[in-house]
């Protein structure tokens, strides 16, 4: 078995390797197809569902996530079908129904000539995309957040609904939420995030604030740096 | 309790795959999941406390809430609805003063309903403490009640 294999997107042939998903694959050819939950970063996961296209795999044709569909040989992937375009359109309808609000969404709803939602919901914002517990886990390594409860009722949570204990404060969660939706704030020395205020930092000869305390030592005993590492700001090195 | 969890644990060979099965011998033996066990979990587990609550609050079988010594669970599933559940389950409500999911302030009782328990030709269905009960009526319930302790005043 070769570690390539062929497909064709939107009518386009091309090679990919093996194991690598639709998406990959798309955007290695410059096809885009709308994704929200999937950053090249985090593992694949396929929670938003935007990413959707039709495949034909011996005379069957079928809707799936790209994001976590794996090439095959002899696939063929079509990108924008009417059949696509409808499930695309549900979908951001969903999506909206929980975050009127998301520029992000709103965008994504013109593209898709989605006027407005037909789903009226009392949710706060979160679309439940997993973004933020994910790169909290695979990317940062601390697993501070995660899911709470299920079904209707799931949400993002930090423990107990309190004060996070292994969170560093670095603000990857609020950074790679498509809808922005987790709040976060610096002010005068001291970062808020997940509703717990962590101080921060000052550099000794400026006097500026470099970043959470938490975080710099989180960074000091992972790569076990000495004590005083980040005593001195980079500005003042 | 941190040698309870400790050796309930170390029963899993400190596996982090068993972290379910963990936390139902927990609650076997604390008869529900107290904040201090969740913690003890996670550090003896070396599993993060956020995947252990992710855990515990998706399962409903697990409670985060101290529970009663008698747990009825009445089947709301729908061959027992039919068969007048929502009487039986007003009727417990009203006895024992607690809504549905509730437990009595003396510890003593909880009440939940759940879906289809699987035997619905003896509908309708009411597990107390593992034991299953087929057939309820009012009466029966109230035998039941007063069996484990409760007099009905309604
Ligand atoms: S990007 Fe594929 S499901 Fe979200
Ligand atoms: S509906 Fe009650 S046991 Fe099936």
């Amino acid at each position: 078995m070769s570690d390539k294999v062929n497909l064709t997107i939107d009518g386009r042939k091309l090679e990919a390797p093996a194991g690598s998903t639709i998406l990959q694959a798309a955007k290695d050819a410059n096809i885009y197809i709308p994704h929200l939950c999937h950053n090249d970063e985090l593992k694949p996961y396929g929670a938003c569902r935007l990413c959707v296209v039709e495949i034909t795999h011996r005379n069957r044709t079928r809707i799936v996530a790209s994001c976590i569909y794996e090439v095959a040989e002899g696939l063929e992937v079509q990108t924008v079908t009417e059949r696509v375009l409808n499930v695309r359109k549900l979908v951001i309808e969903l999506l909206l129904s929980r975050n009127k609000k998301s520029q992000v969404l709103q965008d994504i709803a013109q593209k898709l000539e989605v006027e407005k939602s037909r789903f009226e919901l009392d949710i706060k914002g979160c679309i439940l995309c997993g973004m933020c517990i994910r790169t909290c886990k695979e990317v940062v390594g601390v697993n501070a957040i995660g899911y709470k409860s299920r079904g209707f009722t799931r949400e993002v949570a930090t423990p107990f609904d309190e004060t996070p204990p292994d969170c560093i404060a670095c603000g990857s969660c609020a950074y790679v939420c498509p809808v922005d939706f987790i709040q976060y704030s610096e002010k005068n020395g001291v970062r808020t995030i997940w509703n717990t205020e962590f101080p921060m930092q000052k550099c000794t000869k400026c006097g500026r604030h470099i970043a959470p305390v938490k975080q710099l030592d989180h960074f000091k005993e992972t790569l076990n740096l000495p004590e005083d590492h980040f005593d001195i700001c980079l500005h003042c090195r | 309790m941190e040698n309870t969890i400790k050796a309930i644990v170390e029963k899993y060979d400190s596996n982090k795959g068993f972290l379910v099965p963990v936390l139902q011998d927990v609650q076997k033996e604390l008869n529900y999941l107290p904040r201090e066990a969740l913690d003890l979990v996670s550090k003896f587990l070396k599993v993060s406390i956020s995947q252990v609550f992710e855990v515990a609050t998706f399962y409903k079988a697990f409670s985060l809430e101290p529970r009663g010594k008698y747990q009825m669970a009445l089947c709301q599933g729908t061959a027992c609805h039919v068969r007048g559940v929502p009487l039986i389950v007003d009727h417990i409500e009203r006895t024992l003063e607690i809504k549905d999911g509730e437990t009595t302030e003396d510890l003593m009782y909880t009440f939940e309903t759940v879906n289809c328990l699987g035997a619905c030709a003896l509908g309708p269905v009411m597990v107390v403490n593992e034991e299953y009960h087929g057939k309820m009526t009012i009466a029966k319930t109230d035998k039941l009640l007063k069996k484990l302790g409760k007099e009905g005043n309604a």
